[in-house]
């Protein structure tokens, strides 16, 4: 599995970093930076809880790289 | 047309002695579309209850957070607010693009790792309230004694207030979220506040300091007026909300001993409580569909946090309090771009102060039934005026 993000409309409320520290940071403007892209199982679970929580759904989960 | 004759119910509201939502949102939540209901003020606006309507009003870009737009709710007393359009900064009644800008240059204020940044400060602020109720004999409030002067104490330290000037602060705070202030004590405190942010942000350009305001200061996307704005939002943004949460949170652990030092506790304390329900005001700028119910444009709306966060459809047997769940994706903060700011702080104060109290005073308990406490039934936050407490 791939992770998407999308850093312009991301808000910075920290809540994948809270989550998925092993796969999110925050950069210092506070907008999402990725750390793995591609995932193995554990990180899948706690990445689609991140999914559900981001406040402005800039998160998402794809079968492979997508654009 | 509508999908459905709108009903019409009073504003719900607790039980006495209830910690868990009013009953009637679990009837919001099953009903088709959505319901309407009169404010005391005599308005009416739409209840939104279920978690999806709750995050699709919070992100619609068609809904407006701000209460200049004609339609828009007003909820119970005002006096703690004042009138935004009064106040440059209030960022919470902008929309976007107006809002980013705000929003953009807050969050490295407010991310995971600057926040972390403040642990030990409040860890300090949190042992020396817990000694003075020590020093104090065997009974104490722990809404006087902890769960207003914690929050207030390190809103000081994020902000950069000196401590000679902390007891000025913390008492002009006090009138502000005290239930029995008059509109004159609150307007006479607001205006001493912002007095004294403006002096604060003149020391703070000769003499900048590691607070935020020097921060905002130096990098300019702000103006010092703006400034001063932000930094009365975020005093009481975030000075009684957690305030509430400490103290129901309190309770919610005595009466459920068992789930005291349990990681995620604090997510969960969050969620059960959703102590700001019906903060989240909004109106409608544009006729639009939500939950099957058209909404026409000027239309306020109300989306209950705590009845989206007590969905079934969302969270499993979402009536139990359970600190074992994932809760993540609850509303306790909002949703959407004006999801609260300080939400990581807040977190980090609730784990310090739920983890110190129970382990500094083991024996604590209530003084009183759970009934007889003075809850803040009619308030726009749910919380308590006072918590009786011995060990």
């Amino acid at each position: 599995m791939h992770v998407n993000v999308n850093a312009e409309s991301c808000i910075g409320a920290g809540q994948c970093v809270l989550i998925a520290p092993e796969v999110f940071d925050q950069s210092d403007d506070g907008t999402v930076v990725v750390l793995v892209e591609s995932l193995d199982d554990p990180a899948q679970a706690a990445v689609r809880e991140v999914v559900r929580a981001c406040p402005s759904r800039s998160i998402s989960l794809t079968e492979s790289r997508s654009g | 047309m509508p999908i459905n004759d709108p009903i019409s119910i009073q504003f719900p509201r607790r039980g006495r002695g209830q910690l868990s939502p009013p009953d009637e949102y679990a009837t919001l939540r099953e009903r088709p579309g959505l319901v309407r209901s009169a404010l005391p003020n005599g308005s009416t606006v739409w209840l939104v209850a279920r978690h999806e309507d709750v995050r699709t009003v919070l992100t619609d870009p068609r809904i407006s957070a701000s209460p200049l737009h004609p339609g828009f709710p007003t909820i119970g007393r005002n006096g703690t607010v004042p009138p935004p359009d009064q106040i440059p900064g209030w960022f919470v009644a902008y929309d976007p693009p107006e809002h980013t800008r705000f929003r953009k240059a807050l969050i490295p204020e407010f991310t995971v790792r600057r926040v972390a940044e403040l642990r030990p400060a409040i860890q300090r602020i949190v042992d020396s309230c817990i000694d003075a109720m020590l020093a104090g004999g065997t009974t104490a409030d722990l809404v006087s004694a902890y769960a207003l002067p914690v929050p207030s104490l390190v809103i000081c330290e994020l902000l950069g207030v000196p401590r000679s000037d902390r007891e000025l602060f913390e008492s002009r705070t006090r009138v502000l979220v005290t239930f029995t202030s008059s509109d004159d004590e609150r307007e006479a405190a607001t205006k001493d506040l912002l007095l004294y942010i403006a002096k604060l942000i003149a020391m703070k350009q000769r003499f900048p300091g590691r607070d935020l305001i020097s921060r905002l200061l130096k990098a300019g996307v702000l103006t010092p007026k703006e400034i001063s704005g932000v930094a009365l939002l975020l005093l009481i943004a975030g000075h009684e909300t957690t305030a509430n949460n400490i103290a129901l949170g309190a309770v919610m652990l005595l009466l459920n001993r068992q789930w005291i030092h349990t990681p995620g506790v604090v997510e969960e304390v969050l969620r059960y409580l959703s102590v700001a329900d019906r903060v989240a005001l909004r109106v409608a700028l544009e006729d639009v569909e939500i939950g099957g119910q058209l909404i026409r444009a000027g239309e306020g709306i109300v989306p209950l946090g705590a009845a989206a966060n007590h969905d079934e459809g969302t969270f499993d047997r979402a009536c139990e309090f359970d600190p074992s769940r994932s809760a993540r994706h609850h509303v306790a903060f909002g949703y959407g771009v004006h999801q609260c700011l300080g939400q990581n702080l807040v977190r980090i104060e609730m784990e310090t102060v739920f983890e110190c109290l129970f382990r500094r005073i083991p024996t604590l308990e209530l003084d009183t039934a759970v009934e007889d406490l003075p809850f803040k039934y009619d308030g726009v936050l749910f919380g308590l005026h006072a918590l009786p407490v011995r060990w």
